[in-house]
């Protein structure tokens, strides 16, 4: 059994994306407009994560499939 | 600022998921192969990211953006000038012998290639030195979490006292770094290093995002902090014209050459990752993978500092009015920005440098910022880069260390001969003992900080010339193993006589320098560092080549796969153009000078 560490980050980075995203729906605004420059960085920066995780679990689907090379062999 | 359940929550998650890789890479760590060397099966791009990963310990992240605070965007000439060129040569030259010689380290290279006494003076100076630079940066954490006071409340609802939060830090970090090698050797730490390396960029990336945001972008920081701040190569041509002081040639051939070449050519540390690769091919790619990564790691570590000075010396509303924008160099004297004035533990006030001015604390640039701009929520994110970062610096320490103490010394000269599963104990132990001593040398440093200053410096000097004997080995066939040694030996006596007979600017003669006599004044500690390390490997070089010529060389049957002109040559340069170590170190090489162009 091959071990692929793309499993591990991506289940980690979206976890963790949709745990601060959902912080940033629920958040108060006036906290991320005087943190944050304005910006509600726990939505945006939680789904760029989310997204990064499931790109990461997504390339482990296709290289199971054996569409794409396993890491290591 | 303090901690929210959510923060809590990513903090635990990671550790769940570090000690979880550990364990999972634990069932195919079965022999010394698979403990010291990953079982050299581990694919190119994850070597790749796991060299560098070592490398962004919490002493570079915090260290670099203290750096670009103080020195601006020329900081960045210890990634393109100091980084980046020796990278490439090692991955385009100097992999085939590493990696083809079998060799298991670094020193064992050296005992192949040259004989035994060379090994013990490299192996022994190596392993004091990983664990005196893991138990430093140990402290450095522990030190900056307790300043950063976010465990401040939980630790006053527990009814510990706020020292706790020191001990608490490293007691934990330790620990979970001794699980996951203990248990996965240095497959664990890799696959881990990998994780880490995304979670720093992770929690990075959005601080430099919204900083530049309120500064204003790249022009912004322009605008606030004037071109000595913002330009890598401006007044390079004399020491006293830029923030570094150093001239062009003391920068390129003591950082670029000299420092650059002996940490990312010869130091078991970052090699050992690439020496983990799964074939000759990936394990020259290694160090170029990580080039083309570390290239743009400036713009994650360096641009903190560069945005928390901005923020400090014009502060965009607090003290308007107060002040003068900043004019180069000029800092403001208890400026109420991001980098506090740095106070003196002893009698509580502000300390002033030798001119009278109050010294900013430029190691809390990048962790202000951080509690600055991250909300709850991403202030876990942001807390858990700055863990990872720590345990990946930590973890490469330790895994180099169980190596090079386990076949360099124990097997070498306490118990040789012994079977396989014996040194795969051993190594396991080693790394209970390795983390022991890295707590131990970070509490020796919180009592006696003076100690593991001296300690550093002193081994700052025995690897300066390392360089120079693993250039002729591997590239002159003529060297002998007495030349290595003396030239060894001698190189680090003539660190120690320059650095006693030198003293930077404003400094007393003492741990600075200066202790025999002071016979020259640089303008900088860091030129002063450049220098040393240019005539320490002037003097190993010349003296190696010397006491060769004197000598016996090895016979050149025993030097096949360890010297250049007597290896078969690397013909298969099999596969697509960009697996080829050549064409990717050019573009390593092209890429770089642009970003010193743009950046000029």
């Amino acid at each position: 059994m091959t071990f692929d560490v793309r499993l591990p980050i991506g289940l980690l980075f979206l976890t963790i994306g949709v745990l601060v995203a959902a912080v940033g729906l629920t958040g108060d605004p006036a906290v991320f407009r005087a943190h944050s420059a304005g910006l509600n960085i726990d939505l945006v920066w939680g789904l760029v994560m989310a997204g990064f995780g499931a790109v990461m679990l997504l390339l482990v689907w296709l290289a199971r499939k054996g569409e794409l090379p396993p890491p290591e062999a | 600022m303090s901690l929210s359940g959510v923060d809590w929550g990513i903090l635990a998650l990671y550790l769940v998921f570090v000690l979880g890789i550990g364990i999972a890479a634990s069932r195919r760590a079965k022999s010394g192969a698979d403990f010291f060397l990953a079982g050299r099966a581990i694919p190119a791009w994850v070597c790749g990211l796991a060299f560098i990963s070592a490398n962004l310990g919490a002493q570079e992240v915090i260290g670099m953006g203290a750096s670009g605070a103080k020195y601006g965007i020329a900081t960045a000439h210890f990634y393109w000038i100091g980084a980046i060129p020796a990278m490439v040569f090692i991955g385009v030259f100097m992999m085939p012998f590493y990696y083809g010689s079998k060799a298991r380290s670094g020193p064992e290279y050296l005992r192949l290639r040259f004989d035994e006494k060379t090994r013990a003076l490299n192996a022994v100076s190596f392993a004091v030195m990983t664990i005196i630079s893991s138990g430093v940066s140990m402290y450095a954490l522990a030190k900056l979490i307790q300043t950063l006071h976010v465990f401040d409340a939980p630790f006053a609802q527990l009814g510990l006292p706020q020292a706790w939060i020191f001990h608490g830090a490293i007691l934990t970090s330790a620990l979970v770094v001794l699980v996951y090698i203990y248990a996965g050797g240095l497959r664990g730490a890799i696959y881990n290093e990998v994780l880490q390396f995304f979670l720093i960029v992770a929690g990075f990336a959005p601080l430099v995002w919204l900083g530049l945001k309120q500064v204003g972008g790249w022009q912004g920081l322009q605008a606030s902090l004037g071109p000595s701040y913002t330009h890598a190569w401006a007044g390079m041509a004399h020491a006293t014209t830029n923030r570094l002081g150093v001239d062009w040639f003391g920068l390129s051939m003591g950082l670029g050459f000299v420092l650059s070449f002996g940490y990312w050519c010869t130091d078991f540390l970052v090699v050992q990752r690439a020496m983990a690769a799964n074939s000759m091919s990936a394990a020259r790619r290694t160090p170029l993978i990580a080039a083309g990564v570390k290239m743009f790691v400036p713009f994650l570590v360096i641009l903190p500092g560069l945005i928390a000075i901005a923020l400090t010396s014009a502060p965009d509303k607090a003290s308007a009015g107060l002040h003068a924008p900043a004019v180069a160099g000029a800092i403001q004297q208890h400026a109420p920005g991001v980098i506090p004035v740095k106070i003196d533990s002893a009698t509580g006030k502000p300390m002033l440098d030798a001119r009278g001015r109050p010294q900013l604390d430029y190691d809390l640039a990048t962790p202000n910022l951080l509690l600055r701009y991250f909300p709850t929520g991403m202030l876990g994110v942001g807390l858990t880069a700055l863990l990872a970062s720590f345990m990946s610096g930590m973890a490469g320490n330790v895994t180099a260390f169980n190596t090079v103490f386990t076949y360099d010394i124990y097997q070498a000269y306490i118990r040789p001969g012994a079977e396989d599963r014996h040194y795969l104990q051993v190594g396991r132990l080693t790394t209970f003992f390795g983390i022991a001593a890295s707590v131990g040398a970070a509490y020796m440093a919180s009592q006696f900080n003076n100690i593991m200053d001296l300690m550093q410096l002193v081994l700052a000097f025995v690897n300066a010339p390392v360089f120079a004997t693993f250039l002729l080995g591997m590239f002159w066939k003529r060297t002998t193993g007495h030349g290595a040694f003396v030239g060894l030996a001698t190189g680090i006596t003539v660190a120690a006589l320059h650095h006693g007979l030198t003293l930077p600017l404003d400094n007393l003669p003492g741990i600075k320098g200066g202790w025999i006599a002071v016979t020259h004044t640089y303008p900088s500690e860091m030129a002063q560092n450049f220098w040393t390390a240019i005539w320490a490997w002037s003097a190993g070089f010349s003296v190696t080549v010397a006491v060769s010529l004197m000598t016996r060389p090895k016979p050149e049957a025993e030097l096949a796969g360890l010297v250049y002109s007597l290896t078969p040559k690397v013909v298969v340069e099999q596969g697509a153009w960009y697996m080829r170590p050549v064409v990717l170190g050019v573009i390593m090489m092209v890429a770089v000078v642009i970003l010193n162009i743009i950046f000029r």
